[in-house]
C-alpha cells in the first residue's frame, strides 16, 4: 500500500485551507482536535506526565506564532500558524513505509496510518518536512491528522457537521475544509482568489492544504481630515470658529 | 536528529558484522574450502553476531516489535523494508556459506558462489540502509552523494579490522589483512572528511521564511511563541541539535581514532609479533570511531521541521 | 494488500446533552458527546445565540476539566493552623450545621460581620439575593478586580457599556476600532465577529501596547502606552471637534449636551443642571428664545451660547464645556503624542480615517421606526464606525475616565445604537445610570433582618452613600464610601487586608466562593496570605475567624480556608445564565440559558447554589423559608430557578413562563421550564423585530416592549450624559456644599478626580512613583487557551501554557544586554520578582508584559511540586501594592481607581536587572502546598 494509488481523473483531494489572515492563535482547532481524535478513529492520543514535571502528549495539530519584519519596516507583525499534516499529493511518509501502514486514500486523498499494522519505526516522521506525524509513545504507533475521517463521512452527524472538529470550532471561521481537487469548490475559489500557498513546494510533496497568506495591511497613510493642516491659531481662536459652526448648523 | 542508541548500534554493529561476513565470503570466493575451521567458526559467529545483535537492536527502536515481520511487505516503495528483507535474505547464503565452510554440507565447490553471495548481499543490506537515510530530503545533512559511500565504507573498515584480528589470534595474521584494513580506514577517513566538507560548505537552502512561506515580499521571519510550552515527540527526535563546537570536538575524535587505527595496522605490518595485542586495539578504535561518527551523523543532522521551530535555516 | 476498511461511521457516543459551557465567563452553548454516562466531547451547539456552534480552546479542553484530580471530593475541616494544609474530612450535615452556627451569630449579632464575596460567580442574581436577604451589605463578586471601570463609565454614561453589555455592529460596521482587549470577555462572540469583518474586508485598528492575537490580526496596531489611551481617544475628539466632524443632530438628540449647566463659581450649584420646577433639565430654545424642558421634544436646542435664567443665574449647555475642554491644547495630537508613543500624524490620520467612515460611507436601512417622541422615521442611518475596549482600559486607576472618553469619541461620531455601530444587548440600554441605589446605610443593617435592598447599586449623590455620620465606610471593602462612590460591583480586592487591619471593622465570617485571593487574585501575595494567618495578638484567635470556601478544585484559597465546601463540576450541576444577572443576549434580541446536570457526580460534592439554599433554610431567611419554616426550595438550585420570582412574574428565566409556558419575560411560574429549555437546547433567544433593533435609547417601540418586559420601570428615552452630573455633586460636597460632605483629608482627592466631563488624569501609581527609577509598564494578558488559575489543571491546556516568560520589546532587551531565556529582577516598589525574559517586536517599549496567573503555587492544584508553572512561572501580582503609598497624615488609599475602586493592576510600575548566576527557578518561591494529593481522575474509558 505505500506504493501511491495512481490518481483518477477529477481525483478528489480533501484538504484544509488555512487563513493565516484571520486566525487570532486561539488553540480551539487544536484542543477540539485532541478531543475528538482522542475518542474517535484516532483513539486515544496519549498523555504523558499529564500532572507532573513535564507534560507531553500527542496532538495532531499545533499552533505556532511566528514575527514577521518587512523590510525597511521597525514593527514586525504576529501571524498564528496552525500547523498539521496537508495530506500531500506525493506523500514521502507513506512511500517510506515499511509495512504499508502509512498510506493514501484512493478515493479522497487522505493520508492515513492503519493503527492494527504500524511498527512504530518513525520514519515516516522523519520523511516529512512538516512535522505533521506524532508518536503515539503509550500505544507505539504513529498518529496523525486524518482529516476527521470519522466526521466527514458519519451519517450520525447531520450534513453541515461532517466536517473535520477544528473546521467546526474555528471561531474566526479561519479555518475550511473542502475538495481542493475541484477548481469549484468554494475552498479552490477561496484559494485563487486570495493567492493560497503551499508550504515548501520545493520539496515537492505537493501538500494539498492550502495556507492563505495575511492580507496587505491598510494603513491608509495619507488620510487626512480636510482641514487638518495645522493652522497656526491659538486655542481661543479654534473654539471661537468651532462653535460658530455648530451654532450655525444647528440653526439650519 | 536525536541519536538513538539502538539505532547507533544497530547502524554500527551490523555494519561490522556485514562487513566481517563480507570479506568472509571473498575468503570463501578466493580460497575455496577454508583452512581454518576454528578461525572460520569465529569469525561466523561474531559476524552473524554482530548482524543479529545488531538487527535485535533495532528492533528496540520499534514501538511494535511484534510487528516488526510487517516490515518485509513494502519493498517496492520502502528503503527500510528492502533493508529488512536484505538483513534477512543475507542469513540464508550465510548460513549455507557457513555450513560449507564448517563441512555441515560436504560440497566443497559452492562454497566460493556462496560466499560471493554473501559477500554481495551484505553490501546490498548496508547499501539499503544507508539509502533510508540519504533518500530522506526532509534531513540536507543525510540527503547526501557521500551517505551511502560512507555506510559502506565504515562497515568494510570495521570488518576488515575485525578479520584481522580474529586472524591474528588463530595465527593466521597476513600483512594482506592489514593491507586492507588500511586501505578501508584511510577510504573511510577521507569520504568522511569529504562529507563533513561537504555538509559544511554546502548552502543551506531552506529557510523558516520559505517553511512558512510568510515572506514573499523579503519579510523577516522569527519564532515568537512555540505551539506547546511542554516538550513533544518532534521536538525530542528531529529538535536534537548539538553545538557546533562539540560537534567539531567529536570529529577531531574520530579522525583521531581512524588514524591512530591505521597507524596501529600499519604497526602489524611492522611488528608482527604484536599484531594480536595491536589488532584488537585496531578493532576497538575502528569501532569507537564508527559510533562516534554515527552519533555525529544523526546529531548533526538537522530536520526541515525544525525551521517551523524556530531554526532560521535548515 | 488493499487499502484498509474504515468504519466511517462510528458512534463513539450513546448520548448527546446540551449544557452551556463554564470554561470562561462567555458561556457559550454546548452539546456534551456522552458514552455509558461518561463524557467522550464537548463541541460548541450551533443552535446557540452566544457561540452558533463554535468553541474555543478552552471549551474544547472541558473534558479535562471534568476528570481533573485537582477536584475536590468532600467536605473539610481545617484541623492544624490555617494554611497548614492539614484539614479532616467531615459529613455534609456537619459541614452544613457548622457554616450555620458561624453564620447565625453573626446574623444574630451583627449581620455585617459577614462579608460573602464569589469570584467567577454566573449566579450573582442568586447570591447577591442571598446577601440581601441575609442582611449584611458585604457583598460582591470580583467586578471590583475586572471590570467595574467599564461597566460604571458605560451605564453611568448611556445606559450601556461595552463588556458583555454590547457589542459591535459586525455585520455592518466598516471600521472597528479595539482597545485593550485581549481575550477577556465575549470570547467566542468577538471572535466570530472578528471572522465577519475580516469576511468583509472591514478595517480593523487594535490600539493596545501588545501585539498579540486579535491586534495580530488588525490592519493596523497601535502600540500605546498603557493608560495613555484616554488621551489618544481625546486627542480624537480634538481632532474632529477641529476638523467639524462631528453628528450635532444625535449629540442634540441623544445626549445632554444642550443642558445647561449653571455657572456659579463658589455656588452650591455651580455646574449642577438648571432645572424647572419639576425638577427637569432645562435647554435653551433658539426659536423660542427661553429655557425650556430637555424632556419635551418639540425644542430647538442651543449648543453654544451663555443664557440667562429666569432666576438671573447663568448657564451654557453642557456641551460647550465638553468642546472646550477636548479642544484646549491639554488633547491636541501634538501634545499628547508622546505620552502615547502614537506619532501626531497617526492621531490626525485615524481622526480622519474615523470622520470619513462615521460620515462619508454613512449607511441608511430602509426599516421605520418612531422615536421616543412618537416622531415615525422612514429609515435607520448608520454611522458605521464601532469601538470596544476591555481590561486594558478598565484596570488602571483612568479608568473610569479614560473609558468615558472612549463613549464620549462613540456618541460625538453618533454611533451608539445606530447600524454599523455599538449595539446594545438585553436588557440595555437601562437609564443612565440605572435606578437601584445599594442598601446598607447605618439603620439598614440590623440583628436577624434583611436589608431593604440589594447591597451594589448606583450612587448619584452623597446621600447614596453607605457611610455613617462621620463619614466612615459601612462596608468592609469601603464600597460607595468617599473613597470609591461609584463602586458598583464592590471592591473584593480589599476585602481580606482590610478585615485583617480591622478597617472599618472586624469581621467573624469572610464566605467567598470561586475566588482565588490568596493567588491569582490577590495583590501581593505574601501580605494576603499573611492577613489571612494573621492572629490577634491578645486573644491569639484568628483576626479572621472563620473562613467558609466554596470551590470545585484545589486551588491556593482552598488551603486557608477553615471549612470547604465543595462544589460541583460544571458538568453536574443546574444553573441559570439569567437576566437578572450577567446576560449573554444578543443584540438582536434578549437570551438566557440554563446548565443542566449531563452526569451525576463521583463525589460527595454540592452545588453551592444548592449549599446556599440550604444554608438560607437552615438559618431561617425569609426568602428561602416558607411560613412553617420549612426550606422554600427543598429542591435545591433547579427548584429555585423555576419556583423563585423575584418580584411578581419575573423569574430567574424569561423563557416559557406561565402554566403554558407561552410567555416570555414576564409569566408565572412554569413548572415544566427546564424541559422547555433542554428542548430547546439549554437556552432561549427572542429576537427582536427589525424596528426595534436600533436607537434603542430612544425607540418608543422598543421603550415600550422593554418596559413591558421588565428591562426598565418606565418606556422614557434614555439620555447620554456626557456631562456627568453626579460627578459635580461629589465634587461641590467636597467644596463643602451640602448636608453630606466629605471629611477633609478626602476632599481634595475627590474635588481633584470628580470631574463631570470625561477627562484624562495619570493613574495615581504613575503619578506616585519615580519614573526614572521604575521606568516601565508590567501588565498582564489573558491567553486565549487559559481562563486564568483554572486552566493550570488541565491535562491538555497545561501542555499549551505551562509557564510565562517576561515580554519586553527587543529594543529594550537590547539596550539591557538581554536574550530570550536570560534570568532578571523585576523590581517594583512593593516588591521584586525573579522571572525569565523573551524578547518580540510587538510591545510598547515602555512595557513589559506577561500571561496572567500562569504560574502557580507549588503543590496547588494537584499538580507535582516541581510543575513548570510553580517553578518556572511567575505572577506579576507580586509585585502589585494593594494600598498607594502613604499621603499626609499617613493615609493609604487602597491603589484603586478613585470614582469606582476598580484594582488597578495594570498601572504597576517596575524596573529590570539582569540576574545572573542564580538558580534557573523563579521567584518567589512559597512553601509547598500539601494535604491535597487530588482524587484520582477517572479518565474516559
Amino acid at each position: 500500500m505505500t506504493s501511491l494509488p495512481t490518481p483518477r481523473p477529477n481525483q478528489k483531494k480533501l484538504g484544509l485551507v488555512i487563513d493565516l489572515d484571520t486566525c487570532v492563535g486561539c488553540q480551539a482547532c487544536a484542543t477540539s482536535c485532541k478531543e475528538w481524535n482522542t475518542q474517535g478513529y484516532s483513539a486515544p492520543l496519549n498523555d504523558s506526565n499529564p500532572y507532573g514535571a513535564s507534560p507531553e502528549g500527542a496532538w495532531l495539530n499545533r499552533i505556532h506564532g511566528y514575527e514577521v519584519k518587512a523590510p525597511g519596516e521597525d514593527q514586525s507583525r504576529i501571524v498564528h500558524f496552525p500547523r498539521s499534516c496537508l495530506h500531500c499529493e506525493e506523500p514521502a511518509c507513506v512511500t517510506v513505509c515499511p509495512t504499508g501502514a502509512s498510506y493514501k486514500r484512493a478515493e479522497d486523498g487522505i493520508v492515513l496510518v492503519n493503527p492494527e499494522t504500524c511498527i512504530g519505526c518513525k520514519l515516516c516522521s522523519w520523511a516529512c518536512p512538516y512535522g505533521a506525524r506524532e508518536y503515539d509513545y503509550d500505544h507505539g504507533v504513529m498518529k496523525k491528522c486524518t482529516l476527521c475521517i470519522d466526521r466527514i463521512y458519519n451519517e450520525n452527524f447531520v450534513e453541515e457537521d461532517r466536517i473535520p472538529a477544528c473546521v467546526k470550532a474555528c471561531p474566526t471561521g479561519a479555518r475550511h475544509f473542502g475538495d481542493l481537487g475541484d477548481s469549484e469548490s468554494k475552498v479552490s475559489r477561496l484559494v485563487a482568489e486570495r493567492g493560497g500557498y503551499d508550504l515548501l513546494p520545493e520539496m515537492g510533496y505537493k501538500p494539498v492544504n492550502k495556507y492563505l497568506p495575511p492580507r496587505q495591511r491598510r494603513a491608509d497613510e495619507k488620510m487626512q481630515l480636510v482641514q487638518s493642516e495645522p493652522v497656526k491659531r491659538d486655542g481661543k481662536a479654534v473654539m471661537d470658529d468651532f462653535f460658530r459652526w455648530a451654532d450655525r448648523l444647528l440653526s439650519r | 536528529m536525536h541519536p538513538a542508541y539502538s539505532v547507533i548500534l544497530f547502524t554500527t554493529a551490523s555494519g561490522a558484522g556485514y562487513g566481517l561476513l563480507a570479506l568472509l565470503g571473498l575468503v570463501g570466493f578466493n580460497h575455496g574450502p577454508a583452512s581454518s575451521l576454528w578461525f572460520g567458526a569465529t569469525a561466523l559467529v561474531i559476524a552473524l553476531g554482530l548482524i543479529t545483535l545488531g538487527l535485535l537492536s533495532s528492533t528496540f527502536h520499534l514501538g511494535r516489535p511484534e510487528r516488526a515481520w510487517r516490515a518485509f511487505s513494502q519493498w517496492r516503495s520502502s528503503w527500510l523494508s528492502r533493508e529488512g528483507i536484505a538483513s534477512v535474505v543475507t542469513f540464508a547464503p550465510a548460513l549455507v556459506f557457513a555450513a560449507l565452510w564448517l563441512g555441515f554440507i560436504a560440497s566443497p565447490e559452492w562454497i566460493g558462489l556462496a560466499g560471493l553471495a554473501t559477500a554481495a548481499l551484505c553490501a546490498v543490506t548496508v547499501f539499503c540502509t544507508a539509502k533510508i537515510y540519504s533518500t530522506l530530503a526532509t534531513i540536507r545533512q543525510w540527503y547526501q552523494p557521500l551517505t551511502v559511500p560512507v555506510y559502506l565504507a565504515f562497515a568494510l573498515a570495521t570488518g576488515a579490522a575485525l578479520l584481522m584480528a580474529i586472524a591474528s589470534i588463530f595465527g593466521l595474521y597476513q600483512v594482506f589483512q592489514a593491507g586492507l584494513a588500511i586501505i578501508a580506514l584511510a577510504l573511510t577517513l577521507v569520504l568522511k572528511v569529504f562529507y563533513w566538507r561537504r555538509i559544511d560548505t554546502e548552502q543551506k537552502t531552506r529557510t523558516i521564511e520559505a517553511a512558512t512561506g510568510l515572506a514573499r515580499a523579503g519579510e523577516k521571519v522569527r519564532q515568537w511563541e512555540v505551539p506547546h510550552t511542554a516538550e513533544n515527540f518532534i521536538m525530542k527526535e528531529m529538535g536534537f541539535g548539538v553545538a557546533r563546537k562539540h560537534a567539531a570536538k567529536l570529529r577531531r575524535i574520530m579522525i583521531a581514532f581512524l588514524l591512530l587505527a591505521i597507524l596501529v595496522t600499519a604497526a602489524t605490518i611492522l611488528v608482527p609479533l604484536l599484531a594480536i595485542f595491536l589488532s584488537i586495539i585496531a578493532v576497538l578504535l575502528s569501532g569507537a570511531a564508527a559510533v562516534v561518527e554515527r552519533w555525529l551523523f544523526f546529531a548533526e543532522a538537522q530536520h526541515v521541521v525544525s525551521l517551523y521551530y524556530g531554526a532560521e535555516r535548515a | 494488500m488493499t487499502q484498509p476498511k474504515i468504519d466511517t461511521s462510528l458512534k463513539t457516543w450513546d448520548e448527546i446533552k446540551t449544557t452551556t459551557c463554564y470554561m470562561c465567563a462567555c458561556r457559550c452553548g454546548i452539546k456534551v458527546y456522552l458514552k455509558d454516562g461518561t463524557v467522550k466531547y464537548i463541541e460548541g451547539n450551533r443552535d446557540h445565540p452566544v457561540n452558533k456552534g463554535v468553541i474555543c480552546g478552552k471549551g474544547a479542553s472541558g473534558i479535562m476539566q471534568h476528570y481533573s484530580p485537582a477536584r475536590l471530593s468532600k467536605p473539610m475541616l481545617r484541623v492544624g493552623e490555617r494554611g497548614s494544609g492539614e484539614f479532616r474530612e467531615i459529613e455534609w450535615d456537619e459541614a452544613l450545621t457548622l457554616a450555620t452556627s458561624w453564620l447565625a451569630k453573626v446574623r444574630r449579632e451583627d449581620p455585617k460581620r459577614l462579608a460573602f464575596f464569589t469570584g467567577r460567580d454566573q449566579s450573582q442574581g442568586l447570591t447577591g439575593w442571598w446577601a440581601t436577604q441575609f442582611g449584611t451589605p458585604n457583598y460582591a463578586a470580583h467586578g471590583g478586580f475586572c471590570s467595574v471601570n467599564m461597566a460604571a463609565a458605560g451605564l453611568y454614561t448611556f445606559g450601556g457599556s461595552f463588556w458583555e453589555f454590547g457589542e459591535p455592529d459586525w455585520k455592518h460596521t466598516k471600521y472597528f476600532l479595539l482597545f485593550g482587549v485581549a481575550e477577556d470577555h465575549a470570547s467566542n462572540p468577538i471572535k466570530i465577529g472578528l471572522g465577519k469583518l475580516k469576511e468583509r474586508g472591514v478595517k480593523i485598528v487594535s490600539v493596545n501596547p501588545v501585539r498579540t492575537g486579535y491586534s495580530a490580526i488588525a490592519d493596523e496596531w497601535i502600540g500605546i502606552r498603557p493608560g495613555t489611551d484616554g488621551l489618544f481617544a481625546g486627542a480624537l475628539i480634538h481632532e474632529l471637534l477641529r476638523n467639524q466632524k462631528i453628528d450635532l443632530d444625535y449629540l442634540t438628540r441623544y445626549t445632554n449636551a444642550a443642558w445647561l449647566v449653571i455657572r456659579n463659581p463658589g455656588g452650591a450649584d455651580d455646574g449642577t443642571f438648571a432645572r424647572n420646577a419639576n425638577g427637569e433639565p432645562l435647554i435653551y430654545d433658539a426659536v423660542i428664545g427661553r429655557p425650556l424642558s430637555a424632556h419635551r421634544a418639540d425644542t430647538s436646542p442651543k449648543l453654544v451660547g451663555e443664557f440667562t435664567l429666569v432666576d438671573g443665574r447663568h448657564a451654557i449647555p453642557s456641551f460647550m464645556l465638553l468642546a472646550e475642554r477636548f479642544l484646549s491644547d491639554d488633547y491636541s495630537p501634538t501634545k499628547v503624542a508622546e505620552t502615547c508613543g502614537i506619532p501626531t500624524q497617526t492621531i490626525r490620520r485615524i481622526a480622519a480615517e474615523l470622520a470619513r467612515t462615521a460620515f462619508e460611507e454613512e449607511l441608511c436601512l430602509n426599516i421605520g421606526w418612531r422615536d421616543w417622541a412618537g416622531r415615525i422615521h422612514d429609515k435607520m442611518i448608520g454611522r458605521p464606525v464601532s469601538m470596544y475596549a476591555m481590561r486594558g482600559i478598565s484596570a488602571h486607576s483612568n479608568g473610569f475616565q479614560t473609558c468615558r472618553i472612549l463613549h464620549l469619541l462613540q456618541i460625538m461620531l453618533g454611533t451608539i445604537d445606530v447600524p454599523g455601530g455599538f449595539r446594545y444587548r438585553a436588557p440595555f440600554p437601562k437609564p443612565a445610570p440605572p435606578g437601584v441605589k445599594p442598601a446598607g446605610k447605618p439603620g439598614q443593617v440590623k440583628p436577624n433582618t434583611a436589608l431593604p435592598g440589594p447591597p451594589l447599586g448606583f450612587v448619584t449623590a452623597p446621600e447614596d452613600l453607605l457611610i455613617d455620620k462621620e463619614g466612615r465606610p459601612q462596608r468592609i471593602d469601603k464600597a460607595y464610601s468617599w473613597e470609591a462612590p461609584f463602586a458598583a460591583h464592590g471592591l473584593m480586592h480589599t476585602v481580606i487586608a482590610n478585615a485583617a487591619k480591622r478597617d472599618p471593622y472586624g469581621i467573624d465570617v469572610l464566605f467567598l466562593y470561586m475566588a482565588n485571593m490568596s493567588w491569582n487574585s490577590a495583590m501581593n501575595v505574601a501580605e494576603t496570605t499573611a492577613h489571612l494567618t494573621a492572629k490577634d495578638e491578645t486573644t491569639g484567635d484568628y483576626i479572621i475567624p472563620h473562613i467558609i470556601y466554596s470551590d470545585a478544585y484545589a486551588s491556593e484559597m482552598v488551603h486557608y480556608a477553615d471549612l470547604i465546601l465543595p462544589d460541583t463540576t460544571y458538568l453536574e450541576r443546574w444553573d441559570c445564565i439569567s437576566l437578572l444577572d450577567r446576560p449573554i443576549s444578543e443584540a438582536d434580541g434578549p437570551a438566557d440559558a440554563i446548565r443542566q446536570p449531563v452526569v451525576e457526580p463521583d463525589r460527595d460534592v454540592r452545588p453551592f447554589q444548592t449549599v446556599l439554599l440550604d444554608l438560607g433554610a437552615r438559618l431561617g431567611l425569609t426568602g428561602m423559608t416558607k411560613e412553617d419554616g420549612t426550606p422554600r426550595y427543598p429542591g435545591g438550585y433547579e427548584d429555585y430557578i423555576v419556583n423563585h420570582e423575584r418580584s411578581p412574574v419575573i423569574g430567574p428565566l424569561a423563557g416559557w413562563r406561565g402554566k403554558e409556558g407561552v410567555f416570555h419575560g414576564r409569566g408565572d411560574v412554569n413548572p415544566k421550564q427546564l424541559e422547555r429549555y433542554i428542548e430547546n437546547g439549554c437556552h432561549w433567544f427572542y429576537e427582536l423585530p427589525d424596528h426595534v433593533k436600533y436607537y434603542r435609547h430612544a425607540n418608543r417601540d422598543y421603550l415600550e416592549w422593554a418596559s413591558s418586559f421588565g428591562f426598565i420601570g418606565r418606556p422614557d428615552p434614555i439620555i447620554f450624559q456626557l456631562y456627568l452630573e453626579p460627578l459635580q455633586k461629589f465634587r461641590l460636597a467636597a467644596q463643602g456644599h451640602g448636608a453630606i460632605v466629605p471629611p477633609e483629608e478626602h476632599r481634595q482627592r475627590i474635588v481633584r478626580y470628580f470631574d463631570p466631563l470625561p477627562g484624562r488624569h495619570e493613574p495615581l501609581e504613575e503619578a506616585l512613583r519615580d519614573k526614572i527609577e521604575f521606568p516601565l509598564h508590567a501588565i498582564t494578558q489573558r491567553p486565549m487557551a487559559m481562563y486564568h488559575s483554572w486552566g493550570s489543571q488541565n491535562a491538555w491546556l497545561r501542555q499549551i501554557l505551562g509557564r510565562n516568560w517576561l515580554y519586553l520589546a527587543r529594543s529594550r532587551g537590547e539596550e539591557l544586554e538581554l536574550c530570550d531565556g536570560d534570568w532578571v529582577q523585576v523590581i517594583s516598589a512593593t516588591s521584586r520578582i525573579k522571572v525569565q525574559v523573551k524578547l518580540m517586536d510587538g510591545v510598547n517599549p515602555h512595557t513589559v508584559w506577561t500571561w496572567n496567573a500562569i504560574g502557580k503555587r507549588s503543590g496547588a492544584w494537584a499538580l507535582s511540586p516541581d510543575a513548570p508553572e510553580a517553578k518556572k512561572g511567575f505572577l506579576l501580582n507580586h509585585l502589585i501594592a494593594e494600598l498607594l503609598p502613604e499621603r499626609d497624615g499617613g493615609y493609604r488609599y487602597s491603589n484603586s481607581d478613585p470614582v469606582t475602586g476598580q484594582a488597578a493592576w495594570y498601572d504597576l510600575r517596575v524596573r529590570i536587572e539582569k540576574a545572573e548566576g542564580e538558580s534557573e527557578i523563579s521567584a518567589p518561591q512559597f512553601p509547598v502546598l500539601k494535604g491535597f494529593k487530588g482524587i484520582v481522575g477517572r479518565r474516559r474509558a
